[in-house]
């Protein structure tokens, strides 16, 4: 029994994805931003944006261009220190952000993956990020709901994918990309390799195909993968 | 070796608590650091935020691997034994104690032990970060600042007036002028800089400080 071929090509792919989408997009610094998507997205043009990433990438690169294109309404982040026209657009009051501890946004997002409907913790208690946060006690503990995080689309990077969507990835390029491939709705991969079925050991993937609906394969890649000259 | 000015020995002085067998998260900035000064032989698993245990030297640009950076972005390589995880695990180590130091940088620190090191209203907002569950869930959290700020306002103080990191977090407070414990009895002057009276930390501070009737250690 053949496993199904998830492959198509990019331009075809993010027509998917309508004005208003949420959108959860991995990364951490440049290692695991799928550069290529978003700048397919940024060519497309779709409108009012929800991005949920860990950061907002740095001026000039990935999450920036869809901040310069104005294509971005919301932003759920854990620190957009960074990229300094994120927190300008921020203080202007031309993007909400919304700014969740860096565990605790991992985590939401897991949970969704998980399909449960959220946590209780007492990460930020006594903190500005514990206000107005549904209080729960336990065992005589008090701690605070957080909610599972879910998103119309996920937009991964990945090194190795094979056909039906199984996927590796190298190094600290990991970080959300394996979260967000089973919080989303709809989950596209870019892969640098893409590979015959069963030449990914079944025991070294990491993200199961049954999580990914969409397999692109990157071209060589551009410049903006490499290493960051500062 | 060149005679060290008064960074360079706090420092020094914070990566003598970098212990044999510890796992260690060092915030962004002058925690990070401290790395100078622990042997390069100590047996110890640096963490960072963004997946990777078994953080190891800095690397040049031209023998950089893109695709391995600390949660600073920094270019590193791995020690053998390293391991590599998502976002989810990196947290799930550091919420469930297994980090046995974490040292931060801070704003304000008070001698009750709260934090603020993440927001400055109206004037610095760039988020949290992953600070508040270190800060939170790490077994000991030191933090290394200068004692005043650039204007010479103390950083150690009754009670913190910016927004908090984590409320009762921290232990130990290195300083260019001295090393100070917060304690159950507040906090503790424990050793002073060469070249510093207690005269000078005292008020360089703005809590209440404990002097104990001892000779204090110097660094």
């Amino acid at each position: 029994m053949p496993m199904p071929d998830k492959t198509t090509d990019m331009a075809g792919v993010i027509t998917l994805i309508p004005d208003g989408a949420s959108i959860m997009v991995g990364g951490f610094g440049v290692p695991g931003s799928p550069f290529c998507l978003i700048e397919e997205l940024v060519r497309q043009g779709q409108k009012n944006l929800t991005i949920i990433k860990n950061d907002s990438n740095e001026a000039g690169m990935g999450v920036d261009w869809l901040l310069q294109s104005g294509q971005v309404k919301k932003l759920i982040t854990s620190h957009i220190g960074l990229n300094p026209n994120a927190v300008r657009l921020m203080n202007e009051g031309l993007i909400e952000v919304e700014f969740v501890a860096q565990g605790i946004l991992a985590e939401r997002i897991r949970v969704a993956g998980a399909g449960l409907m959220g946590f209780v913790t007492d990460i930020g208690m006594g903190t500005p990020l514990a206000e107005g946060k549904q209080r729960v006690t336990f065992e005589g503990k008090e701690g605070i709901f957080e909610p599972a995080l879910k998103a119309d689309f996920a937009l991964v990077h990945a090194d190795t994918a094979d056909p039906f969507g199984n996927l590796t990835f190298n190094a600290t390029a990991r970080n959300f990309n394996p979260l967000i491939a089973m919080a989303a709705r709809c989950t596209i991969a870019e892969a640098e390799r893409v590979v015959p079925l069963g030449k990914i050991d079944p025991g070294h993937v990491q993200t199961p195909a049954p999580f990914v609906d969409h397999v692109v394969a990157l071209p060589d890649l551009p410049e903006v993968y490499g290493i960051v000259e500062r | 070796m060149a005679l060290l000015n008064a960074k360079e020995r706090m420092l020094r002085r914070a990566a003598k608590d970098i212990e044999a067998g510890m796992t260690v998260n060092l915030g962004i900035g002058l925690p990070t650091q401290v790395m100078t000064y622990v042997s390069k032989d100590l047996p110890v698993c640096l963490h960072s935020e963004n997946g990777i245990a078994g953080v190891g030297a800095l690397v040049t640009k031209d023998k950089a691997d893109r695709n391995l950076i600390d949660a600073g972005g920094a270019y590193i390589s791995p020690v053998p034994g390293a391991s590599y995880f998502d976002s989810a695990v990196s947290f799930a180590l550091v919420r469930s104690g297994r980090l046995d130091l974490t040292l931060l940088g801070a704003f304000e620190v008070a001698a009750n032990g709260d934090l603020a090191n993440w927001i400055i209203p109206g004037r610095f907002a760039a988020g949290v970060g992953g600070a508040i569950e270190l800060a939170q869930k790490a077994r000991k959290v030191g933090v290394i600042t200068t004692h005043t700020d650039k204007h010479g306002n103390p950083k150690i103080l009754e009670r913190c007036t910016l927004p908090l990191t984590a409320i009762n977090c921290v232990d130990r407070i290195y300083t260019d002028m001295a090393v100070c414990d917060i304690t159950s009895e507040g906090l503790i002057l424990k050793e002073i800089a060469e070249g510093v009276s207690v005269e000078d930390v005292v008020n360089a501070t703005g809590a209440d400080l404990t002097i104990p009737s001892a000779p204090l250690p110097t660094f």
